[in-house]
Formats: structure tokens, sequence, C-alpha cells
């Protein structure tokens, strides 16, 4: 009987959906139209009638055209009345209703499944399906984790010795960092929060530019403006971090917006840590991202720790994976430590990103080996031999030598090679950023404004007055 | 919307279309320019006031849109879009909103060329109104003048007549740097006379430049925004009683025309200062600071400012004009400069 009803009401149902767009109605048989190809169109009176169209299209010629949506209610009321109808039509979409009062669980039972390619020891898992990838760009991808774990242990040296301020390293994020820039283009936008710096080593930042930005002199890309790992470069599409928590999420919302609006074949892809997303700007931007329909990867890289709060006191949901479909984004959990896997899902994720403008949510599950940064001693909230086996047992890079190893990629004279040979670069960019000038005074005054405004001006030449008649206050390395 | 402008070249034009005018103008010249607030497809609010009205019909949804409610997520969105060449208009409901947003603005927008050395400029409007309004309570009469002037990197801006709306915030939208827009309910229905120059599509006004509204010997009086014709109509009431006041109109708080400011106290020796904000750390702090460090020898009398009470701005009608400068109040500091009485 019930059955009988459903069918009659449906046909009902397509007869009224080619007849007047539906606002409600139509989300639901939607969903299964993610595969096809939603282009950017102005409304046409065609799309609006065309109950075929494009999703994407259709959200944004109803957006404009709400107001109908009050005259199909109203035939929907005397419908409803007519078959007493298993489904209720609030704004919003068709919902079943059910007589009995259940709770939704605030736990799974089951947590998200994680995806993996490579098991502990680097070797392939049986039945894991995963993007193959060259011997070139593995030993790459490989060579620029061995550097971006050198480059780390000594800036965190130089900072013990009180040669660089301030420094935080990347320590068993390595497969974050590389794999996720090796699946991207260089047209792809980067806004990271602070622990990327691997990505900007894979699209070609030197061990000198890094160097030069840690010791703010002249030579630094940043002026001198900025506290050490604050990188930033135009020319590898990497927007300069900010030391504001998850700020950078809705930009890159912005600015995905801003590519789509150019039709442009690229994606904008922002990181962020498992305390970035107790912030509101987190919450903003993924809800907007799926409202706007934008190409924009978010990557979540869940380490277990912001500073000293572990997730246990940060969220109590499954993590960050189960918040994506909470504002309707498409979600992913990956191993963090997996470079395969890693490599795979983010190249897949930019796919879907641009072929549909969407926005796609990746949680990385992984930890952090180091402390917070150099202001930091971990060891005083969590267990020494917990952060030891992470470093060891877990370390991503290890992991990855083993699998190139085992395809004949790579044998242990390259690792003491290419180790010595980094530690060596290292060592030299340190000595020579050191020894260079300071930027000079001239920028202190530069870029508050396009044109610096007479008060600055006017600043500007009181100060060279004043250091003029008062040399021995002036620092010798900061040229003028 | 262009039919009734036509009839109302060379003649009036009222603050509304004034705005509309240069948002449509400046939109239909450049492809970047989009508008981004909440209630952009709703236009039968009573209490919203529709600067950006016939627009989405014009450009369409991808330029005109609607934003859920989260200011400083909608404010992170349109910065970025900035940071990447697109030149968002983001309107605030009103300012007071503004300060879920203020990390965005300030963090992201205004520091974000000095930051990253000018690799990143964010060429952005921030434009909504400001300061009180008339029976909306504390939350949504706040003046947010002085704190967006006190930070670097921001441009401030608060027009008075439609020339000025017309000429700022097409100067706004043309700057590459991040510009906050101050605008008044009071002002939106008031008319102005404007002339052809003013509704040429390539007409702007420099930002950082005042305008001298009325000369005058006796006394300078300083205003922005609505307190602007406050002061014009004290200086009418001074005409009478034989004190030449010289108003000066802002137009700008940062950069604040500290040249123009100066002189003109230099030639008439007496300050006073006008706006309707909260008197500590406000933008008649820094103008008086400005005059005392450059004109000091040419007072004659201290400087005086009038601005709100120091309290929350109340809701009853009788309160609400208590605690906001009137007419009167001008025209006492006035006098009190002059060592009459008051």
């Amino acid at each position: 009987m019930a059955l009988c009803l459903r069918t009659s009401s449906r046909s009902i149902l397509y007869y009224l959906k080619s007849k007047i767009c539906l606002l409600s109605s139509s989300s639901s048989s939607l969903t299964h139209q993610h595969h096809q190809k939603p282009t950017f169109t102005a409304p046409t009176a065609q799309n609006l009638r065309d109950p075929y169209a494009n999703f994407s299209t259709k959200v944004n010629l109803l957006s404009t055209r709400r107001f109908q949506s009050t005259k199909v209610e109203e035939q929907w009321d005397s419908l409803n009345h007519a078959h007493h109808n298993q489904v209720l039509d609030f704004p919003g979409g068709k919902v079943a209703f059910t007589p009995e009062m259940r709770f939704i669980s605030e736990s799974p039972v089951e947590r998200v499944h994680c995806y993996r390619v490579l098991d502990d020891n680097g070797q392939l898992i049986t039945s894991s399906k995963f993007k193959q990838v060259s011997e070139e760009i593995a030993v790459k991808i490989y060579s620029d984790m061995v550097t971006l774990q050198t480059m780390d242990s000594v800036f965190y040296e130089a900072q013990r010795q009180g040669r660089i301020s301030f420094y935080a390293t990347t320590i068993g994020e390595e497969a974050i960092n590389i794999a996720s820039a090796a699946a991207l283009t260089t047209d792809d936008l980067v806004f990271p929060q602070y622990r990327e710096p691997g990505v900007l080593l894979w699209r070609g930042f030197s061990l000198q530019e890094f160097a030069n930005q840690c010791f703010g002199n002249k030579d630094d890309n940043g002026k001198g403006r900025q506290m050490p790992i604050h990188y930033g470069s135009n020319k590898h599409n990497y927007f300069t971090v900010a030391a504001t928590i998850a700020t950078q999420v809705p930009h890159a919302v912005g600015a995905a917006y801003s590519l789509k609006m150019d039709r442009k074949k690229a994606c904008a892809i922002t990181y962020f840590g498992d305390g970035g997303t107790s912030e509101g700007d987190f919450h903003a931007a993924l809800n907007f991202a799926a409202v706007m329909e934008v190409p924009v990867i978010f990557f979540c890289r869940n380490n277990g720790w912001a500073i000293s709060t572990p997730t246990s006191d940060q969220f109590r949901s499954d993590g960050i994976v189960v918040k994506g479909p909470a504002y309707g984004v498409r979600s992913i959990r990956v191993d963090g430590n997996d470079t395969l896997a890693i490599y795979t899902a983010v190249h897949a994720a930019r796919e879907i990103a641009i072929s549909e403008n969407r926005p796609i949510l990746i949680e990385a599950l992984t930890y952090r080996v180091g402390h917070h940064s150099t202001s930091d001693d971990s060891t005083k909230y969590r267990p020494v031999d917990e952060i030891e086996w992470w470093r060891s047992a877990r370390d991503p890079v290890a992991r990855f030598r083993k699998w190139i190893e085992s395809n004949g990629w790579w044998c242990s004279e390259d690792e003491l090679e290419l180790r010595t040979s980094v530690r060596k670069q290292m060592l030299h960019a340190i000595q020579v950023a050191e020894k260079a000038d300071k930027p000079p005074i001239a920028e202190l005054f530069t870029d508050v404004y396009n044109v610096p405004p007479s008060n600055l001006c006017e600043q500007e030449k009181f100060l060279r007055e004043t250091m003029k008649r008062h040399p021995r206050d002036h620092m010798p390395d900061v040229p003028v | 919307m262009r039919g009734i402008l036509r009839q109302r070249v060379g003649s009036y034009m009222t603050v509304h279309e004034a705005l509309n005018s240069a948002l449509d103008e400046e939109m239909s010249a450049d492809p970047n320019v989009f508008l981004m607030g909440e209630e952009y497809l709703c236009s039968n609010l009573h209490f919203l006031y529709q600067i950006s009205i016939g627009l989405l019909k014009k450009y369409g949804p991808g330029r005109v849109f609607d934003t859920p409610i989260t200011e400083a997520g909608f404010t992170g969105i349109g910065i970025g879009a900035a940071y990447h060449g697109l030149k968002p208009i983001v309107e605030f409901m009103t300012f007071n909103f503004s300060m879920q947003a203020i990390d965005h603005i300030i963090n992201s927008a205004a520091k974000m060329n000095h930051m990253s050395a000018g690799q990143i400029s964010v060429p952005i409007v921030f434009r909504g109104p400001n300061g009180a309004i008339a029976g909306a309570g504390a939350q949504h009469s706040h003046c947010f003048a002085a704190w967006y002037a006190s930070c670097p990197g921001l441009k401030v801006l608060a027009p008075y007549s439609s020339e000025d709306a017309r000429g700022l915030l097409k100067a706004a939208i043309r700057d590459p740097d991040p510009v906050v827009f101050l605008e008044n309910t009071f002002l939106y229905e008031e008319s102005f006379p404007v002339s052809e120059e003013v509704l040429g599509s390539n007409f702007f006004l420099p930002i950082g430049k005042a305008k001298i509204e009325r000369e005058g010997k006796d006394v300078t009086i300083t205003a922005f925004s609505r307190m602007v014709g406050y002061a014009l109509k004290a200086a009418e009431i001074l005409e009478k009683e034989g004190i030449s006041a010289e108003v000066i109109n802002l137009r700008s708080i940062r950069p604040l025309d500290r040249a123009t400011i100066n002189a003109s106290v230099r030639k008439t020796s007496r300050l006073v200062t006008v706006e309707d904000g909260f008197p500590q750390h406000g933008v008649g702090s820094e103008i008086c600071t400005s005059v005392i460090e450059e004109s000091f020898s040419s007072l004659d009398a201290p400087v005086e400012r009038i601005t709100g009470a120091d309290v929350p701005v109340p809701y009853n009608e009788d309160l609400e004009r208590k605690s906001l400068p009137q007419v009167e109040d001008i025209v006492r500091a006035a006098r009190r400069t002059c060592n009459c009485l008051a």
C-alpha cells in the first residue's frame, strides 16, 4: 500500500520537476550527479526549466529564483494532504520521517577507516590501489624528504647555538609535506600554516633562501620583516606564512573562488593542524567552500598535539574527517606517514576539486615528533618513550626509503652521499646568511602602503637625521 | 536606476544613489570587482539599506553574492580572493559586526603587504554603516573610525556628501591598499548638489585630502561624516554672533590631512574637533596632538574636543540624544575658544 502511494507521488514529483524548478526536492536527486562536470554559466531561462541541467548551474540560478519555491510549496501542500506521504518537505529538501525517537550517537561504532598503501616496513599492502610514481619522481620525493629532515636538524641546532632566534621543525611530517607537494602542480596556490616548508622546498626554494629568511638578512625574500620560518614566495605560489592560526583556511577559499572566476585549471590547497580546526575560521571556510563550490583542498595534519593540548582536549569527534560531511564536503582519512597514500589522495583530490569545482577535505593522521617549536619542551607534557617510538619505528622517511630500495632505485651509498651533501650545503648556507648584511633602513617604511604616504616619508627623513647625529647608536651591520 | 540619475544630472543626488552608482560604474569598468555581504538577495527588509540595489540583477550571482552569517569567515574569504588579484567589496551590515572579523582586517589585510615584503597586496574595500543609528542601542551604534585609523597598512575614509561618497568609494575600489569605508545611516537619504564632473564615470577624490566646507577666520572646526552637517549648522549660528568658523570635512581619517588642519589652525588660532565616537583615544585626540605638535605657538586658546559620552550608546531616545554631540555642544565649544560665555 505504502509502496503504491510512493510510486504515484514520485510520478507527480517528476511532473512537477519538469514544469517548475524545485529548490527543495532537487538536492537529493542531484547528489548522484557529482560525476558530471558542472560549468559556471550565467543563468538563462532555458537552464531554469531543465531538470537535467547540472547542479552547480542550478544552485547559482536557484539562489536568484528562491521566491519560486513558495509557489511549489503550495502545490506540495495540497498533494501531501491528499496522499498521506511518508516524506516531509521542509526548506532544505525532502526528509523521511520516523515515529521512533532516536538520537544519532555522538561517537561512531567504528572510526572512519584510514587509507594506506605501504605497511610499516615500506612494503606494498597487497590489495592497495595507488597512483604509480616513476623512479625519477620517487627519488626526488625521497631526496626532498631527507633534505627537509636535514634542514630541520641543522636549523634547530643553529637556534640552540643562539645563531637564529626561533625555529619549528617538521619532524615526523616529511611525507605530508613532500608527497602532497609532489601531487600538485606549481599553478596550484598553497596557503600554509607554518609546518609545511617542505612544500616550498619541493617547488624549488633553495636552502640559501630558507637560511636568508631565518637570519632576516638583506637577501631575505621577506625583507627581514618576520620571525624565522615565516616563508613566502609569490614565484612559487606559496603565500606568506602568518602566525594567526587557521586564518589561511578562508583565504584559500577566496583564492579558489578567484581561480574559478578565471576558469583556471588549478586549485588552492591549505594546510592546518588538528588545533587549527577549533578556530571559527575553519568552520566558516568549509561551509562557504561547499556553498560556493570552489576548487580547494583542505589538508589537515592531525599530528596529535596543538602545542601541549592533545586531541582528546581539542575535540570529541572522530578526528577531523567526520567534520567534512557535516558541511557537505567530500572527505578522506589517510595515513600521514605513508608517502604513497598521501600522493595518491592529493592527486585524486586535485582532479576532483578542479573538474567538479568542489572542496575536498583530507585528514592525514600523523605524529608531531619534534617539539612545537624551539620555545617548547614537549617532554614536559608527553612521555619521552612515546616521542622516541614515533621518531624511529614510525619514521615516514625510513619507511619510504625501504620502498624505493626494494624497487632498486636507492641504496645506502646514495643515502650517505645525499645526507653528507645536504648537511654540507646547509652549513654553508647558514654561514653565508649569517655574514650577510641586514635589510637597509629604507625597508622599514616600504610596503606599508602601495605608495609611501607623506608621514612615513617624513619619519624616514627624521630617522636618517637622528642616525647622522648619533652614529654610535647605529648598528654596523644595518645598512642605510 | 540610471533613468533616475539622468533626471538629476547637474542637480541633486542622495548619498545612497551616489554609492550605488559608484559601485555600478566600478563593477562595469573592472570585471575583477565583486560584492559580498549578508542579505544581498533579500531586498525587502525595511531596515536594510540596499546600497547594492539593482546590481545583483545586472551582474549576476557570480559578482554579487550573499554570504552565510560569519563575518570572520567571509572577510577571510574576501581577503583570500584579494590576495589572488580579485577586488572584493565586503559589506558589513554595520561596522559593529566587523569586530567579528577584525583579526582578518588587521592581521590578514592591513599588515600583509608589509609582512610579505610587497609580494601580496590586498586591494579590498570594507564598507558599511558606522556609528550611531538612532534607537539601535549599544551594540549597533559604536563608531570605529579611531580603532581602524590607528592601524598602519589600512586606509580609513568617512564620506559626508554625495560627492564624497562617489569620489571616495571609487578611489577606494581603485586603491591597491585595503580601505575601510565608513558610511552613515542618516546620510544615506540626504540629498546633496552634485556637479557634472562628479557624475563622470572617471571621477574620484584623492585619498588623504580634507575639504574645507566653509571658510572662516576665527575658529577651525574639524568633523567627519554626519558631524560635518552639525558643524555647518553650528557655523551658521556662530556667524550670527560674529564668530566666523572654518569647517573642515576630514574625508580621510587615515591618512589624516594634517597639513590642511594645521594650516587652518595657524590662520584661525583656535580648534574644536567633533566626532560622535567615544572620547578616549578618539579621532579628536589625534587631531589635537597633531595641532599641538605642529602649531602650538599659533594657538590662542586650549583645543576642544566634542565627542560622544563615555558610555555605551543607550537605546532610549532622550538618553541617546544626550549621549551624542548636538549642534549646541559645538556652538558652545566654539564660543569657549573665543572667550565668550558658553
